[in-house]
């Protein structure tokens, strides 16, 4: 049953404080919406359970993103548009700028925001791989103050997050130490555009004298969070790569995600699909990160 | 502060539509779509699947390309909204028109205005664009009659002509 716009009440305080205070005063009654593009697609639906929604879409507080000598920080209403034409972001953080390309079509990346889509917990966000692999680091804020968090450990559960009834997540925060490192993202889906992914995988690699000094993976849909391979990745430093290491690591991958069967894909297509992206990755890492 | 109106009360929101100032009343969350065909009857944006896949209600907000479902009205106050109607009046509108013409790219019509629109956002910043541009540009809109193929080559014949003149 589509929604009855009478039913709802949408407020747009127009600052960051006040919006703050309205949390504060009433936790959890809240729902901030930004560009909408999650949250209206439940209300139209009729199955949005909050009837109370906060305007932040127009928040300038949230909408930077400042480049620092050691650090980027990223509005958390930055939308993926911002995110891929941002100069800095599609350079040194191509994950980044890439996943934000796979999201939506034009509109939606017009809309759709990187706090949003971090708020929204979904297991196949396209852009929260890149995160994990990049430490990110978000800073949630309250009329208490603020507090910043590793991304790693923001996710606690499916759809559960670190978030308190009265947060509202400020921006996010990229050391900017990656750019030297071989990166590679991958979507496995029905299309790149508008479809979910089945898997996506975010990588990160670094070569010394032919080992691998130092490597970050992370997959999407794989999990009930989205999953940073910290096992995997920790049998393949120092390791050259070869043949038998890439079987190996295959194994490695298959017992560290916990895939399931659901209207996109299964957990057999998943893991198989998981552990060649691994692969796949790794035979361009060992060829300098040329395009396999 | 803008306080909250109350939850059942409609309230007045005022935007610049296709160049005119227009005041609407209407319940904050009330889908900016349904605010264009049903209180402005502009009914040239169309509703496909109501949940940001399809690109048939496509418009421009402040310049960007957005879906227009997924927009509460209460987001648009203050803004700048073209819709399909508005742009009869702009240079890309003819060679669009012509070319979609000529290649079968407008079939049942349901998606042509989205079509259009994300077609002139992505000619607006590429006036040159490549084949993977026009397929990225109008990757948010779904056409179930023609393929895509006609739409493709008549955004690409219209930017040819725009270029050669």
């Amino acid at each position: 049953m589509r929604a009855d716009p009478a039913e709802y009440s949408l407020v747009s305080p127009g600052n960051l404080h006040a919006v703050l205070a309205l949390m504060a005063r009433e936790p959890a009654q809240w729902l901030p919406i930004a560009g909408g593009t999650d949250v209206m697609v439940l209300y139209s639906a009729g199955k949005l359970p909050n009837r109370k929604l906060i305007n932040i879409w127009s928040l300038p507080e949230l909408r930077q993103i400042e480049v620092f000598p050691d650090r980027i920080r990223i509005g958390a209403a930055c939308t993926y548009t911002a995110m891929r034409t941002h100069d800095i972001v599609s350079r040194e953080f191509p994950l980044l700028a890439t996943a934000a390309s796979w999201t939506g079509g034009i509109a939606n990346q017009n809309r759709g925001t990187l706090g949003g889509n971090i708020a929204n917990a979904s297991p196949a966000a396209d852009s929260l791989p890149a995160l994990l692999v990049y430490d990110a680091e978000v800073t949630l804020i309250s009329v208490r103050g603020a507090r910043r968090m590793a991304y790693q450990g923001f996710h606690s559960g499916y759809k559960q997050t670190a978030l308190a009834a009265d947060e509202l997540i400020r921006d996010i925060s990229l050391p900017r130490r990656f750019s030297g490192y071989c990166s590679h993202a991958r979507k496995v889906g029905t299309r790149n555009a508008q479809a979910i992914s089945k898997v996506c995988l975010a990588a990160l690699g670094l070569l010394a004298n032919g080992t691998i000094r130092d490597v970050r993976l992370a997959l999407g849909s794989v999990a009930p969070i989205p999953l940073r391979l910290n096992e995997t990745e920790h049998v393949l430093t120092g390791k050259k790569i070869q043949p038998s290491l890439i079987e190996a690591i295959k194994k490695s991958v298959a017992r560290e995600i916990q895939p399931i069967d659901d209207i996109r894909s299964t957990a057999r297509y998943r893991t198989a699909v998981a552990c060649n992206l691994v692969a796949e990755f790794l035979e361009k890492l060992a060829t300098g990160g040329a395009d396999a | 502060m803008n306080l909250a109106p109350a939850a059942d009360a409609k309230y007045e929101v005022s935007f610049t539509i296709n160049g005119e100032a227009k005041k609407v009343l209407a319940h904050p969350m009330e889908r900016l779509l349904d605010v264009l065909r049903s209180d402005l009857k502009l009914t040239g944006t169309k509703e496909g699947c109501g949940e940001g896949e399809c690109g048939s209600c496509s418009i421009l907000l402040d310049g960007m390309l957005v879906n227009s479902c997924l927009v509460p009205v209460a987001q648009a106050s203050g803004a700048s909204i073209v819709t399909i109607e508005g742009m009869s009046a702009h240079a890309l509108m003819k060679p669009l028109q012509k070319a979609f013409l000529e290649c079968g790219g407008a079939q049942c019509g349901i998606c042509t205005p989205g079509m259009i629109l994300a077609a002139v956002h992505l000619l607006e910043k590429k006036p040159e664009p490549a084949l993977a541009d026009i397929r990225e540009g109008l990757a948010g809109n779904l056409c179930r009659c023609t393929g895509y193929m006609q739409i493709l080559e008549a955004v690409a014949r219209a930017a040819r002509r725009r270029v050669a003149k």
